[in-house]
This record gives structure tokens, sequence and C-alpha cells, in this order.
């Protein structure tokens, strides 16, 4: 009998402008990150409410990634900045109430940075996958 | 005891409502039982001399009634503020939610408000009448003979141990004196909890969140949650059930609400005054004050009136949010 090994599922929130492309590129580029990364596209990192990170978490998550365009590149000009001020808030609380800070994270990956995009998955799925499921944030009757 | 007489406060609001200053007037007026004060708007001098109440459980914050009470008015309204209130009323100016034009604002001194759920723990239920004398509340109850003496330290409510300011931030006309800024020591809760383990501080808030009914008080009564459209009353936004279904639920309103008035928020502590289960909510807030003051430098809402937000508001330079822990554990 063969035995599943465990794989986390994490959801990446990746920007129009540059992380989705970003993404296109490691793809284009053939590079290797986890089948379970899924890509929700976003107009702008700020688009990000923290209800939708709660979502996913509630819908099964171990992790999510939200990406941007670097400080500075904002398709929108300041979008951005916004997301980290906002972001830096929720994590920190999420972290106050006792959810492991390793499972929320915010990356910069532009459309040129391919090679950023893959690293940074495969290394924050690694991460999660050493915590396991997502245990403190599910939803029981979201439960497949 | 409050150092202000309820007759000062009476002959005031008569005497603005009588020479035609204001139109109604916004105060504290009886409930059911002693210390239950009822938020109510009278109209004439004599429900005024009748009904108006001032004691230590006046901790009802006006600011938030304005944004209802001032809409149809065609003239003044008078409100009653202590300090604390009057920072969110600054707070609901910046955001024009009033009319300024509308408002005549008194400002009351304040010595603290008693918690009512403190006094029943040393007197245990059926208060049948208190006295407020300068020893503190002398509480008789129907179940025994002698009336008890409760001192005022005892029974202050949390967010008035550790009161930040007694300074009247916003004010037409002032009865007493007002105060200074307070060094509190509000924020050392906060970092008690932070000192925990995650699996201590998981548990504590799973033991604290969940003896919440979703009866909405804290979003109801809190003067920065002033949006016509709640995203907890929108039945599309899966947001909206009133019974917490699950331990998910809970610590997901919880987040939200906090999350929603972080920024905006100058820790008045309504919150946690109206909770029916206790959950200390005024704990979630502050840990985004302070977060917010260790982050992108100190800021108090509602301080100023005009003053933006920390979260509608950006530096070129700001903390990355993967720096956030390292600048949290090196303090």
């Amino acid at each position: 009998m063969q035995v599943n090994e465990y794989k986390p599922l994490i959801v990446a929130f990746c920007c129009n402008w540059c992380s989705y492309a970003g993404a296109d590129l490691a793809g284009n580029n053939r590079l290797n990150y986890p089948a379970d990364v899924k890509i929700i596209r976003v107009p702008c990192s700020c688009r990000v409410n923290p209800m939708f990170i709660l979502r996913a978490f509630q819908r099964g998550a171990d992790g999510v990634i939200i990406c941007g365009c670097h400080p500075g590149d904002c398709h929108y000009t300041s979008g951005n900045y916004y997301t980290r001020r906002r972001m830096a808030l929720l994590f920190s609380m999420l972290d106050y109430l006792g959810i492991e800070r390793e499972r929320t994270r915010l990356e910069w990956v532009s459309a040129a940075e391919g090679a950023k995009f893959a690293a940074t998955m495969n290394d924050f799925a690694e991460k999660v996958a050493a915590l396991g499921e997502n245990k403190r944030l599910e939803d029981l009757r979201c439960k497949k | 005891m409050q150092k202000i007489t309820r007759d000062t406060l009476v002959s005031k609001a008569v005497s603005l409502l009588e020479n035609g200053t204001v139109d109604a007037v916004l105060g504290w007026g009886k409930g059911e039982f002693a210390y239950d004060v009822t938020p109510t708007v009278f109209e004439t001098a004599d429900e005024i001399r009748e009904n108006f109440v001032w004691n230590d459980f006046c901790g009802a914050n006006f600011s938030k009634y304005l944004v209802s009470k001032t809409r149809k008015l065609e003239g003044k309204i008078l409100v009653f503020l202590k300090p604390c209130d009057t920072y969110s009323f600054n707070q609901l100016l910046t955001e024009h939610r009033f009319d300024r034009e509308k408002v005549y604002v008194v400002g009351v001194p304040c010595e603290g408000m008693a918690d009512i759920s403190k006094v029943k723990a040393i007197t245990g239920d059926g208060i049948s009448a208190i006295d407020f004398t300068d020893n503190g509340l002398v509480i008789t109850t129907l179940y025994d003979d002698e009336p008890k003496t409760v001192a005022y330290e005892d029974i202050l409510a949390e967010r008035c141990v550790n009161c930040k300011s007694k300074k009247h931030v916003a004010y037409d006309e002032l009865l007493g004196e007002t105060g200074e800024v307070l060094e509190s020591a509000r924020f050392d809760e906060v970092a008690k909890i932070e000192a925990l383990t995650p699996d201590e501080r998981f548990a504590f808030w799973q033991g604290e969140l969940s003896r919440c009914i979703r009866c909405n008080a804290c979003r109801d009564v809190c003067p920065a949650c002033t949006c016509e459209k709640c995203v907890f009353d929108n039945p599309n936004s899966g947001a909206e059930n009133k019974a917490p279904a699950n331990s998910f639920e809970e610590q997901m309103f919880h987040i939200i609400r906090a999350f929603h008035v972080a920024g905006r928020c100058t820790d008045c502590g309504e919150c946690s005054r109206v909770c029916p289960q206790n959950i200390p909510l005024h704990l979630l807030n502050r840990k985004f004050i302070r977060d917010i003051d260790n982050f992108y430098g100190e800021y108090q809402a509602g301080a100023e009136v005009g003053t933006r937000a920390p979260l509608v508001d950006y530096n070129l330079d700001d903390l990355e949010a993967s720096d956030v822990f390292e600048r949290r554990d090196s303090e």
C-alpha cells in the first residue's frame, strides 16, 4: 500500500503586473516550484483584503503568500506600500493569536524575477510543510 | 466618586436648553437599576431634572450617537463628553461623520468609572440600592441585612485603571478643569501575552474568544465602526452568522473587527465594557496600537482633527512585513 506523503496547500496571491508575470516567466524557463502552490491573480497586491487570507486558511490552505511589485514599482504607484503596512500588522496579529508566523509571508517579485519566484515558493512550501497541517485556523465544516 | 456633581451638569443642560443654544441634550438617563445607565436624548428641562443621571456608572461614550442624532436635527445638540470620549469625537470629525456646527460639546472631568461586574463579584447579585459616598459605594442587596462598602479602587473599570488621558481634546465649554495626558501602563498586558509561547497564546485566546456569542455589541458600540453597511451584516459575505459556529468564525470575527478599526481606534475601551461575556477585546485593539507605535512611530488616533490614520498612509522606507518579528523580538 502506498502511503501518501503530506503536501501542504499553499495559496499565492500574485499581482497582475509583476508577480503573476514572474510566475509566468518561471514557467517559461522550466523552473520547478511545488505544484501545491495555487496562484490567485489579483489586480494589485493591495487588493488583498485580510479577509481573503483568513478565508484561504478556512478553506484548507496551510500557508498564504502575497506577492507584489517591488516598492516603487507598483503599477498603481502606491498600492504595495499600503499592502506592506497592512500585512505587517495582520501578520503580527495572527502571531499574537498564536497562529504560526511561518504560515504567512509577503514577498516582492518583479516580472523579471522568475527564478526568485520559484525559489521563494520552494522555500515557503518547505517551511510550511515542516509545520504540518493548519489546525489553528481551520474550519471543520470546510473539511473534505 | 466623581468630583463634579449631577446638579452642575443638570443646571448647565437646563440653562443651555432654555436659552435656546441647543435643542436637545444627549446625556445619561435612568435605567432599570441604579447601575444601569442608559444613553438618552432629552428634549425638555423637566425630563432632564427628572431622569438625568451622573454617577460612577456613566461609562457610555456618546460620540458615536452624534452620527445618527445630528442627521435629521435642525438645530444643535448638547453632548457631555469625558476626556476619553473627546478622542473618539475628534476621530469621527476627521472622518467627516457629522457636522461639528450641530454639536455643542460640554467637557466633563472624569475620575474613572466603575465596572458593575467587579462590584457584583464582591457583593453578589441582587443589588437594590447604591449610595455614592467619599469612601466608596455603599451597596444594599436583597440578600444581606447590612449594606456593604466597596472602595472605588477595587471596582474601577479595567480601561480606567490604565487611563491614558484626562485631557479634553475637544470642547466648547468645560465643567471643572481638564487634566493632562497620562503615562499609562496600558500596553503591559499586551506585552505579557506577547512574551508567551505561541501555544500558550493560542490557548489563551481560544479560552477568551470561545465565549463569544456574536451579539455584535462590540461592533455596535465602537465609535470607530460607523460604516453604514458592515461586512458582518452582508448576507453574501459569508461572515454574517449571528451564532458562532466554530472557533474559526470567532477568530475571524475578532481579527477583522479589530483590523477594521486599526489606526482609528482611540482605545476608549467601549468594546470591553459592553461585552456581555467579558472578553478582553481591548487587548486586540491595543496590540494594533502598540504595533503601529513600534513600526510607524507613536500615533494617538483622535488627538487632533485631520491627521492621517497610519493605515491610509505610508513611508517609502517602511518596515518590511518579513522584519516584523525581528523588530518585536529585539525589543
